[in-house]
This record gives C-alpha cells, sequence and structure tokens, in this order.
C-alpha cells in the first residue's frame, strides 16, 4: 500500500508539472507529450520510457488496489460486520481527520474518474468539445465546458484528501513516524504535498474555463 | 445526580443481545463509573434481575480488566481506564451508552466482559526476553542511554487493556503490539530476540484476525497510558528489516485459539 501509493504520488507530482505547461503556450505544451514520448531515444525505441512507466503505473494502481481491498475486508471483519457500536455519539472520532474518512470511496471515485481521464484525454474515445489531433487543443476544448471542469473538480478534490492521508500514512508505515515532532512535521508536508497537488491540477482546468488560456 | 444508561446486555457469547435501559438515580458525582454500575447491581441483584456483567480488578488503573465503551468511546470522556473516569465527567440527566469492546478477536464472553486471550497468544508469539535463570545481574551491570530508558518506559506502561482495538476503525491491534516491540526492542536485553519477535508477533496478530494498521491515530487518542503513536512506526522499520534480512527461520503464527509457542529452529 505505501510503496505503490508513493509511486503514484510521484506520478501525480510528474505529471501535474507537465499539465502546467499550458501556461506555456500550444507549442511548449504539445512539445512536452511529443517529447515524453521521444524520451530514452536512441537507447530505448519511440515510446520506450513512456511504456516503462506505464507498466509501472499499471502495476502499482492494481498493488495499491490489492492492498486497499484486503485492509478493506480484514477491518470489515475485525470490527465484526458494518454494525459495530450502537452509539452514535462518536461519529466523527476523538481525533481522526476527515481524510481519513475519504480512503476508501475516495479511491473508488479516483479509479472511476481515472478511467474517464483515459477515455477522454488519452484514448481520445470520448471528446467533449469536439475532437482534436493535438493534445493541446484536446485540452482547450475539453475544459472550455463547465461540467467537465466539474467532474475533474470532484476528482481532484478526492485525491486531494487521498493524498493528505496517503502520504502521512505511507511514510508513517515505512518508519518515518519517528517521534511526535516527526509526527508533526509529516502531517505538514502531507497538506503541503496535497494541497500542491490539487491547486496544481486544478490551475489549467479553471484557466481554460475562464478563457486565460484559449 | 441522576443519569439514564443504555447498556448491552448478552446472555452469553452465542446468545443476541441487545441495548436495555436503566435509571440510576441518586450517584455521588464523586463515584467512579465503575461504582455507578456497582450501585446499578446491587439494585438489579435485590430486585432478582441479572446484574450487568463487567470486568475490573485493580480499579486504581493499572491492571487493564476494565474497558468499557460509553458513548461510542473506549474509555470514555476522559483519556484513562473505566475504573478512574468519574461522573463528575458527565452531567445530570444524561443517557449514556454502554457497550464492550468490539472486535472479532474479542469475543463476547457475556454483556460487557470479552475475552482477551488473543492479546497474550500474541505476547506469547514473542513479547518476552529469554534469561538465563541464577542469580539476579546487578539492576546497572548494563548501562542503558537514559533516553532509550525513557522511551522503553513509556511503552513498557501498556497495561493490555485493549482499547486500541475497540477504537481502531480497522480493529487493529498494532498499538499493543507495538507498544511491546519498543519496550523490548530498546533495551540491550531485547535484542538477541528483536527481529524473531516482531516477525512472530505480527504473524499472530494477523492470524487472530485483526485488522491492519492505517495510520488513523485514534488508538492513541484514547490510550489510557497515552503510548506514543510513534511506536507503530519503530514497529515497522523493525518488521522491514526483519524480512528485508530475513529468512526460513522466521516463527510463524500459532493457530487462532492454542496457545502453544512454535519451537524455533
Ligand atoms: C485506483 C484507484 C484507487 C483506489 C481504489 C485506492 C484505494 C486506496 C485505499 C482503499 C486506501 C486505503 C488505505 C487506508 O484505509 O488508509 C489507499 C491508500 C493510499 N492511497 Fe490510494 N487508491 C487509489 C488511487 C490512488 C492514487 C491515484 C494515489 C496516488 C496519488 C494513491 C495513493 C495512496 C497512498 C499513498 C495511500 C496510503 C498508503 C498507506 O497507508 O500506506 N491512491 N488507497
Ligand atoms: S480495573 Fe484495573 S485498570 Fe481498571
Amino acid at each position: 500500500m505505501a510503496v505503490t501509493g508513493l509511486i503514484l504520488i510521484g506520478y501525480l507530482l510528474a505529471h501535474m508539472y507537465g499539465n502546467l505547461k499550458i501556461f506555456a503556450g500550444a507549442e511548449a505544451f504539445n512539445e512536452y507529450a511529443h517529447h515524453l514520448r521521444a524520451l530514452g531515444e536512441p537507447l530505448l525505441p519511440h515510446t520506450g520510457a513512456l511504456w516503462i512507466i506505464r507498466v509501472v503505473l499499471l502495476i502499482s494502481v492494481l498493488g495499491h488496489m490489492y492492498a486497499a481491498f484486503n485492509l478493506w475486508s480484514r477491518a470489515h471483519k475485525a470490527r465484526g460486520g458494518t454494525r459495530r457500536y450502537y452509539s452514535h455519539k462518536s461519529r466523527t472520532g476523538v481525533q481522526r481527520t476527515y481524510a481519513s474518512f475519504t480512503l476508501r470511496w475516495g479511491g473508488v471515485v479516483i479509479l472511476l474518474f481515472v478511467i474517464y481521464h483515459l477515455l477522454h484525454l488519452t484514448w481520445n474515445i470520448i471528446h467533449p468539445g469536439g475532437a482534436a489531433a493535438e493534445p493541446y487543443d484536446r485540452v482547450v476544448n475539453g475544459f472550455q465546458i463547465w461540467s467537465v471542469v466539474l467532474a475533474y473538480t470532484i476528482a481532484m478534490i478526492a485525491v486531494g484528501f487521498h493524498v493528505r492521508h496517503g502520504t502521512w500514512s505511507a511514510l508513517t508505515t515505512l518508519g518515518a513516524n519517528t517521534s511526535s515532532l516527526a509526527r508533526r512535521r509529516l502531517n505538514v508536508l502531507a497538506y503541503a504535498v496535497a494541497g500542491l497537488v490539487t491547486v496544481g491540477f486544478l490551475l489549467p482546468p479553471f484557466a481554460i474555463l475562464f478563457g486565460f488560456v484559449s | 445526580m441522576n443519569v439514564t444508561l443504555r447498556v448491552w446486555r448478552q446472555a452469553n457469547g452465542r446468545a443476541k443481545g441487545k441495548m436495555a435501559i436503566y435509571r440510576v438515580n441518586d450517584i455521588s458525582e464523586d463515584m467512579s463509573f465503575l461504582e455507578m454500575l456497582d450501585v446499578l447491581n446491587e439494585r438489579l441483584t435485590l430486585q432478582g434481575d441479572d446484574p450487568i456483567a463487567f470486568d475490573s480488578d485493580c480499579r486504581e488503573g493499572i491492571c487493564g480488566m476494565c474497558g468499557l465503551v460509553i458513548n461510542g468511546v473506549a474509555h470514555g470522556p476522559q483519556q484513562t481506564t473505566t475504573c478512574q473516569l468519574h461522573m463528575r465527567s458527565f452531567s445530570d440527566g444524561d443517557v449514556i451508552d454502554v457497550e464492550p469492546w468490539r472486535a472479532d478477536p474479542f469475543p463476547v464472553i457475556k454483556d460487557l466482559v470479552v475475552d482477551r486471550s488473543a492479546f497474550d497468544r500474541i505476547i506469547q508469539a514473542g513479547g518476552y526476553i529469554s534469561a538465563p535463570t541464577g542469580t539476579a545481574p546487578d539492576a546497572h551491570a548494563t548501562p542503558v542511554p537514559k533516553r532509550d530508558a525513557d522511551r522503553a518506559f513509556d511503552a513498557a506502561t501498556c497495561i493490555s487493556c485493549g482499547a486500541c482495538v475497540a477504537a481502531c476503525p480497522n480493529g487493529s491491534a498494532m498499538l499493543f503490539t507495538a507498544a511491546k516491540i519498543t519496550h523490548l526492542g530498546l533495551l540491550p536485553q531485547g535484542q538477541p530476540e528483536r527481529y524473531s519477535r516482531v516477525v512472530g508477533m505480527v504473524a499472530q496478530h494477523d492470524a487472530e484476525g485483526f485488522g491492519g494498521c492505517t495510520n488513523i491515530g485514534e488508538c492513541t487518542a484514547v490510550c489510557p497510558k497515552a503510548i506514543p503513536f510513534e511506536t507503530i512506526s519503530r514497529l515497522n522499520r523493525d518488521l522491514i528489516s526483519a524480512l528485508t534480512h530475513g529468512g526460513s527461520h522466521w516463527p510463524r503464527a500459532a493457530p487462532k485459539g492454542e496457545t502453544e509457542v512454535d519451537e524455533e529452529d
């Protein structure tokens, strides 16, 4: 869970950086997309590096989902089913974060989003706003539609919560929570990464929706 | 003060339980929560009803026998044991929900009493040191840095009450297990078995049916001994070291319900 989660967070940061190139203009953005395919040449064949990344991502996502399902079913059994305590006076727990409630269903939301996202911008099977040959135009066409921006916004909020608890939890699982000071620092780091990812991913869609990028 | 209790009643492990309502009048706010239950039980006994079964022993917060989920929180509104919780933490007229620890590895025996022997089996799987018998060595024969001694002691204060499990959304006993790993792993006497201990205890923890830790932290917030959260990272570090340097000789979990420890080869 922790290792695959951190790989996915690393990917998110790289992906977000790439998306922000939209602000450098159509040429820079399309150039970046082409460059990704040429990465590693001539050592690797065309799109070779990209495929390595894709395979690592796929393995990580599958491993992450397997671990999530395993934790989920173990927890369900250990709690003795769905109904644990009759008292409803402590529904929000003693100190737990809101993010920690969202991990499981939030993960499912993210999975559905990723499928939609791949259909839209990677495979170009659905093309809200009109089909286009160049990645830049696909992005700009899509995000001129408010409902598309809304769907991306909901998904990115889910990602934000997921990464908030995930960053903290993964680093703790790997042994980084060594003192109460370390705990505070890990939590600050987790909020920072989550905020960065959420805002960073949402900047391009909103910039397009409000006409700053066209 | 007067309070209304909604208490879990269950005749035995196989019976279906339910919440029952009792009014308890004229109690002193200086009574402990358990003394308040004693008052109610005296009345039930006089009426010829079955008194409410609950566990307790020392009633001074050191044995770990008592443990109730009060208003949905393990040990109730104060971060202490149920026996050290006083009625002044409640208000006149309150409705108070009282339930047993709920976890599959802690089956209910009767009413509010649960069987926590799963914890004993986790301890048997590695929560000890092997020491030669004979004359006790001088206490200061092996120096221990002050910082290590303090941190080991913080972890050693665990009274195995099980509140961590009752509070954990995953039903995990990681805090309990980590407290023992930290206590013994920080001291020189605990070094020879340090890595087989963590592998054995975690394997037993999982075999007992406790859930996996996802670092939510509800356990430390209800722990009457404030076992620090960082014990869990320490356990994980020892586990990662053990598994990356380990071999086929690591101990395996004893089947659930058995109390012997596997022979190590
Ligand atoms: C494919 C859809 C996904 C599903 C179904 C999913 C599901 C889950 C679940 C159920 C957990 C729960 C662990 C817990 O209860 O604390 C979790 C943890 C985590 N997730 Fe995801 N997730 C998904 C996508 C992602 C993505 C895209 C990332 C990267 C940004 C990510 C990063 C993490 C991290 C770092 C953790 C914490 C690992 C740990 O506790 O050690 N997840 N995920
Ligand atoms: S009865 Fe001993 S700790 Fe409460």
